[in-house]
């Protein structure tokens, strides 16, 4: 285990984290996506390393994977969907940056107290990385309640995936093989399924505003 | 005899291949229900290896068959067969009035026959993460079956549905990978880390600490989808919102299997803890869930609705009765899934006709069911009764047991379970009364309900308040001990 590798690793756990911090602050549609697909990018590059330092092969495999579903194919699929749904340029007004940024320290903060002692049994390289993991989590989790338009919930959705797959590397070297391809076509039909659905609802409420979606509620 | 295990899980995933092409022919009705049939068969043989010679393995040990998931596969597979005979007359009706279009009518089977394969993927994997997957998997087919109708209200509830148990399931996520973690450590990587059969072989040796985050997270998630309060917004809503066949599989095995779930992860838990935590967690939100369903229930003017917080109640009793644990209440809780899962699935049949019958589902506006069709009258009433647990149904069998071990081990959660059923009863029997009772106007159905599912599940469910057979008896003494350890 070479140090340098180690440090590579806590990097890209850092910029994971950094980007998590920026889509909770981020009101513009298209920029969200951006920062997803960089999300995407820092991940690919942080499982390659750790990869090469403990010759995993299997994640290297893992690696491509993401690389091709969430650096090129879902944020492919995103751009289509905004384009059709003509809100390339929407910009979400309701969200009080501040008083996020401050919950999501402290969501910060939670995590590495609840992790701490967790990542010290770990055997992996990137244990100290697990708190960050659980932290992009948890960030994208509090995106996803703040947000009333669909396209930042569901951008929120796949960034706590993004935040499972680290933890899954940081924690174990990743999943077996079987179990993250099972993974990946969840999250695959899962956002081809979400994508049609804003086209639905789009076509029923004539926005893509969430908050219309509380007719169903206790009386 | 790995054939039947293979024809289980294969027959269904064939139909959906099969139904994605002619699903919207008319036919189609008959041959979602023949794939059912066959899948019940293939279960049936299962069991009876199953009986005859202990569990077994398959696929290099990726699958496994033991008595804890053999009664479920087999309940699977029973009421996934009805059920789709119960969808026959019903979605030949909905396609009249113009609310099925071929092409939701293709969706809608192709995606039932695929919702059995991943929920009978998910209870006959060995292997945990692929039990997530099927879990994760179940709820995409069920998002596409509740918004089937392209409704306002169900595109509403079936975004809920996914975002909600997309968040819960990302929970059980981390969950798996923190189990993976620990197993790591003592399996290592090679040895099949997540198999469930070499982690309950080493359970005593996984570490503590990582086991009680694992088990949080994964109760979180997998407890989303099982409909515990506070986490449980989601299920009234699909329940209400999606065609009748999907609230009956969704309450009578989509639950079961989530709570399946739990319960593989509660025995490693308990194995590895040496201690009540997961008993108590399960308690403490069993017991939560069962009172805030039953007032809950009280308030609902939507029929759908009141039968899915009903549905909320008895899951909450069902974990309270397998946190209790020790073999009486685990026995209890498994007897109590079997009936529910007949019981709540021949009310929802009933309700199916007569909302399609009146056109709605608010409760006040249905009326006299007795004589519209007497077969749905008394389909509601008797199940009505049979679930709010008068004898000689089955519910009551099992909720005697379940309260009477609460009684001795659990004594301050019995004033609550009382009261939980007793607000249940009074405002579900009142308003059901009516519903049957009542004058109306409505002339008498046109056509030929389906009756048969109703009744069956019915005569079943009476049949296990009155006489559980030796081998179901010892099916579940078997279940209970794994469980309980």
């Amino acid at each position: 285990m070479s140090s340098l590798s180690g440090q590579l690793i806590n990097f890209f756990a850092v910029v994971l984290l950094l980007l998590a911090f920026a889509m909770i602050s981020q009101r513009r549609v298209l920029s969200l996506i951006h920062f997803f697909t960089m999300q995407g990018i820092a991940l690919v590059a942080a499982t390659v390393v750790v990869a090469y330092a403990t010759g995993q092969s299997h994640l290297y495999v893992s690696a491509g994977i993401t690389l091709v579903l969430k650096v090129f194919l879902i944020p492919w699929l995103l751009h289509r969907v905004i384009d059709r749904l003509g809100v390339r340029w929407d910009v979400e007004t309701l969200i009080n940056i501040p008083t996020t940024m401050l919950i999501g320290i402290v969501l910060v903060i939670f995590s590495f107290n609840l992790a701490a002692p967790i990542s010290e049994l770990s055997s992996s390289i990137a244990r100290g990385t697990l708190g960050i993991a659980l932290a992009c989590v948890l960030l994208s989790f509090m995106m996803m309640i703040t947000r009333s338009k669909a396209v930042p919930q569901v951008i929120g959705f796949l960034s706590m995936e993004n935040g499972l797959f680290f933890a899954a590397t940081a924690a174990t070297y990743g999943m077996p093989m079987v179990v993250e391809l099972g993974i990946a076509l969840d999250v695959l039909v899962g956002i081809l399924i979400l994508g049609v659905f804003m086209f639905h609802i789009r076509e029923q409420f004539d926005s893509l505003d969430i908050r219309h979606l509380e007719k169903l509620k206790e009386e | 005899m790995i054939d039947a295990l293979f024809l289980v899980l294969g027959i269904p995933l064939l139909g959906a291949a099969v139904l994605g092409l002619t699903g919207h022919r008319d036919f189609a009705r008959d041959i979602n229900a023949a794939f059912s049939l066959g899948t019940l068969i293939a279960a049936g043989a299962l069991t009876a290896r199953v009986i005859s010679e202990g569990p077994i393995f398959a696929w290099d040990r990726e699958f496994f068959v033991d008595p804890l998931n053999v009664f479920l596969v087999t309940l699977t597979a029973f009421v996934a067969f009805t059920t789709a005979l119960f969808s026959r007359p019903y979605m030949q009706v909905e396609k009249e009035h113009g609310k099925m279009t071929p092409n939701r009518l293709r969706l809608y089977h192709s995606m039932y026959q695929l919702f059995s394969f991943t929920m009978l993927l998910a209870l006959l994997t060995n292997n945990m993460g692929i039990l997530w997957v099927a879990m994760e998997a179940a709820t995409l087919t069920t998002v596409l079956l509740v918004s089937v109708y392209r409704t306002a209200a169900s595109l509403e509830a079936a975004w809920k549905y996914f975002i909600l148990c997309g968040v819960g399931i990302a929970q059980a996520l981390f969950g798996t990978v923190l189990l993976y973690m620990a197993a790591e450590k003592v399996v290592g990587a090679e040895g099949g880390a997540l198999l469930w059969t070499h982690l309950d072989a080493v359970k005593g040796q996984l570490d503590p600490r990582i086991i009680t985050l694992a088990f949080a997270f994964l109760f979180i998630g997998y407890g989303t989808k099982v409909g515990l309060v506070p986490v449980h917004n989601w299920l009234p809503d699909a329940h209400a919102e999606g065609p009748t066949p999907v609230s009956a599989v969704l309450s009578g095995l989509l639950l079961n299997v989530a709570l399946y779930a739990i319960l593989r992860c509660k025995v490693l838990t308990d194995g590895a803890l040496q201690g009540p935590l997961a008993g108590q967690l399960m308690i403490g939100f069993g017991l939560l869930s069962v009172v805030a369903a039953a007032f809950f229930i009280s308030r609902q003017r939507d029929a759908k609705r009141m039968f899915a917080y009903s549905s909320i109640e008895h899951m909450g009793l069902m974990t309270f009765a397998f946190g209790v644990g020790g073999p009486v209440a685990t026995y209890a809780g498994l007897l109590h899934m079997t009936v529910h899962s007949l019981i709540k699935s021949a009310i929802f049949f009933a309700v199916g006709h007569a909302s399609q019958k009146a056109g709605t589902q608010i409760m006040q506006e249905i009326r006299g069911l007795i004589r519209v069709s007497p077969m749905v009258g008394w389909g509601l009433m008797l199940g009505t009764l049979a679930i709010l647990g008068m004898p000689p149904f089955g519910v009551f069998a099992s909720e005697f047991l379940i309260l009477t071990t609460a009684m001795r081990e659990q004594p301050w959660a019995t004033p609550f379970l009382l009261l939980a059923l007793g607000v249940a009863f009074a405002s579900m029997f009142g308003r059901v009364q009516p519903m049957v009772f009542g004058e109306t106007a409505l002339k008498p159905l046109p056509h030929q309900p389906a009756a048969i599912p109703v009744f069956i599940h019915l005569g079943l469910g009476l049949m296990l308040g009155l006489y559980i057979p030796p081998y179901l008896d010892e099916w579940y003494r078997q279940a209970a001990r794994m469980v309980a350890g």
